[in-house]
């Protein structure tokens, strides 16, 4: 570099980082200096305002000896399994059919995209009703035509986590649907064609051409769906409003149990130990899935 | 073909049904609502629910606008630091650029639940509980944002800024005028989803706020709802308010927020 250059490399740099300076102020207070200050306090007894107690590593050790925040923990990976494979399926099978040569292909992606839209507090406030556990409630009533008989879904220590699932599956069936038309959409025809002309079956088009190039979506939409199952929040704030975590804890989530403890409790170390134990969690499975999903990923 | 439709009307009817409740719900008068079995095709439309829902929380205009103010702000500041820091990605050439960019990306791997304390603490010591800025602030800037408008301005051709140097263009007078209006789409996509996410966003305006002069429509709402949980009919003309802007955007900008989504695979 002779020093002509060097003097507008230094002044491109001044430059850049004038161009870079609000947003990443923004970001560094905000976003990267937090994630360090929540492992800080993760280490005191603290409300925050005037007691700050030294406990080391004692959060960490007193939460893997709390009941309930492990029952949060197992909460959470029900809700993961109960909402993760079941939305992917259906979204695949409601992408692969407005994949096919349809008429109103628009208006079946409005109806299935809508829930996504709207804000979760309303719409689980609609769900509360939908819920109610006597004959007027609309999944009962609906159940009564098939003859089958009203439950409690909500109160219901049998039927809570299903609940919350249902309606959860139901919110983001869309996202995940447009994602999944999008994949399905970038496979060329003349796959499919050349597949037909050797007179492949429907299954095995599927099984041959679809899956395999359908692999980076579908991953994709796994991490996905897996990091934002691991934050659910305001479903379970609003369904069961009095009863903290609803019936015998059994839809206690983590990021519940975490508000809970912080801004019920106001242990805001024993909150933060919480949330750096969900970042870990989400991070490692990031890490695993790479692994062992990543590589069968197959890329065009 | 015929189980293809039969299929997809069954599913977006069961897509759409809680939304038909709702609205049957929200115009019941009470011979309807509290009744043995429910009634699916009300006889009575008592439209006088909403105004009554409106008027039920005096503060409810307040958190109306509070919400729709703190979404459009959000989204105004989030596009033009998005804007800017882009540009010195996408066009600059500068010493530590690689790192900065990585060190980006990460921040995008923090969940906000995470930081929900820190960040508590952070807006608590600045004395900004309860105000515009601890809604606003944190989320005036958004590293995925940036990525997107990186990844389009970079489709822009080096060529433009060379023939623009020449007609004595400086740099921010390219971004503005020519960048800019180039890249529209992008500016459209990643505008509504801040706009829509300001709206939806709960936790936080949760525990920052605590009188109703800055409360969101969303935290009104959970605690109208926590008021007066066994009034459905009031409660729902209340979430169909807070729906209603959200579904006029949605079907204006369906395409944009759809594609942007298919492109990106951006959460709302």
């Amino acid at each position: 570099m002779n020093s002509l250059e060097r003097k507008r490399y230094v002044k491109d740099t001044v430059a850049a980082y004038m161009y870079l300076a609000p947003a990443l102020i923004v970001i560094i207070v905000f976003n990267l200096f937090p994630a360090f200050y929540a492992l800080y306090i993760s280490l005191f007894d603290t409300n925050l305002i005037g007691r700050w107690d030294w406990v080391g590593l004692g959060n960490y050790s007193e939460l893997f000896r709390d009941a309930d925040f492990l029952q949060s923990l197992v909460n959470t990976g029900k809700y993961v399994l109960g909402t993760v494979p079941v939305g992917m399926a259906l979204a695949l099978l409601i992408a692969w059919l407005l994949n096919k040569p349809i008429r109103g292909l628009s208006a079946y992606r409005t109806a299935y995209f809508l829930p996504y839209v709207t804000p979760i507090v309303a719409i689980s406030i609609v769900w509360t009703w939908i819920y109610k556990e006597d004959s007027a409630g609309m999944l009962n009533s609906l159940l009564c035509l098939f003859g089958a008989e009203p439950q409690a879904w909500l109160l219901d220590p049998k039927w809570s986590m299903f609940a919350l699932c249902l309606m959860s599956v139901w919110r983001h069936l869309g996202y995940n649907v447009v994602l999944f038309l999008a994949g399905l959409q970038n496979i060329p025809a003349e796959y499919y064609e050349a597949a037909e002309i050797d007179g492949a079956s429907g299954w095995s088009m599927f099984a041959h051409i679809t899956w395999p190039l359908l692999s980076p979506t579908t991953y994709f939409i796994l991490m996905v769906s897996i990091i934002g199952s691991f934050q659910v929040f305001t479903q379970v704030y609003v369904l069961w409003p009095s009863v903290s975590g609803g019936p015998l804890g059994t839809t206690r989530v983590v990021v519940k149990y975490l508000y809970d403890q912080g801004w019920g409790a106001f242990r805001f170390g024993y909150a933060s130990a919480i949330g750096y134990i969900l970042f870990a969690i989400i991070f490692v499975l990031t890490l695993v899935q790479k692994d062992l999903v990543g590589k069968r990923v197959h890329y065009q | 073909m015929s189980i293809v439709y039969i299929l997809l009307t069954v599913g977006a009817v069961i897509m759409l049904l809680p939304f038909y409740y709702m609205l049957i719900t929200s115009v019941k008068g009470p011979e309807e609502l509290y009744t043995p079995e429910l009634v699916w095709f009300p006889k009575r439309f008592v439209w006088s629910n909403y105004s009554e829902a409106w008027n039920a929380d005096p503060n409810f205009p307040r958190y109306f606008f509070n919400s729709a103010f703190i979404a459009t702000i959000t989204t105004a500041l989030q596009l033009v630091t998005s804007a800017l820091a882009a540009y010195a990605f996408a066009m600059i050439d500068f010493a530590g650029k690689e790192t900065v960019f990585m060190i980006l990306l990460g921040t995008m791997m923090i969940p906000s639940q995470v930081t929900l304390v820190p960040n508590y603490a952070i807006i608590a010591k600045a004395g900004w509980i309860d105000t515009y800025k601890a809604l606003i602030v944190p989320f005036a800037a958004s590293a995925f944002g940036i990525f997107m408008m990186r990844q389009f301005f970079q489709t822009i051709p080096m060529e433009l800024w060379d023939a623009a140097q020449i007609d004595g263009c400086s740099r921010f007078e390219y971004l503005w005028r020519v960048i800019v209006p180039l890249s529209k789409p992008v500016f459209v996509t990643n505008g509504l989803f801040t706009f829509i996410g300001g709206w939806n966003s709960f936790l936080w305006p949760l525990i920052v706020t605590n009188s109703s002069t800055y409360r969101t429509i969303q935290v009104g709402l959970s605690q109208f709802n926590q008021e007066f949980g066994t009034v459905p009919n009031l409660l729902m003309a209340a979430s169909t308010i807070a729906i209603v802007p959200l579904v006029i955007i949605f079907f204006i900008a369906q395409n944009q927020l759809i594609e942007g989504i298919a492109r990106t695979g951006l959460k709302g």
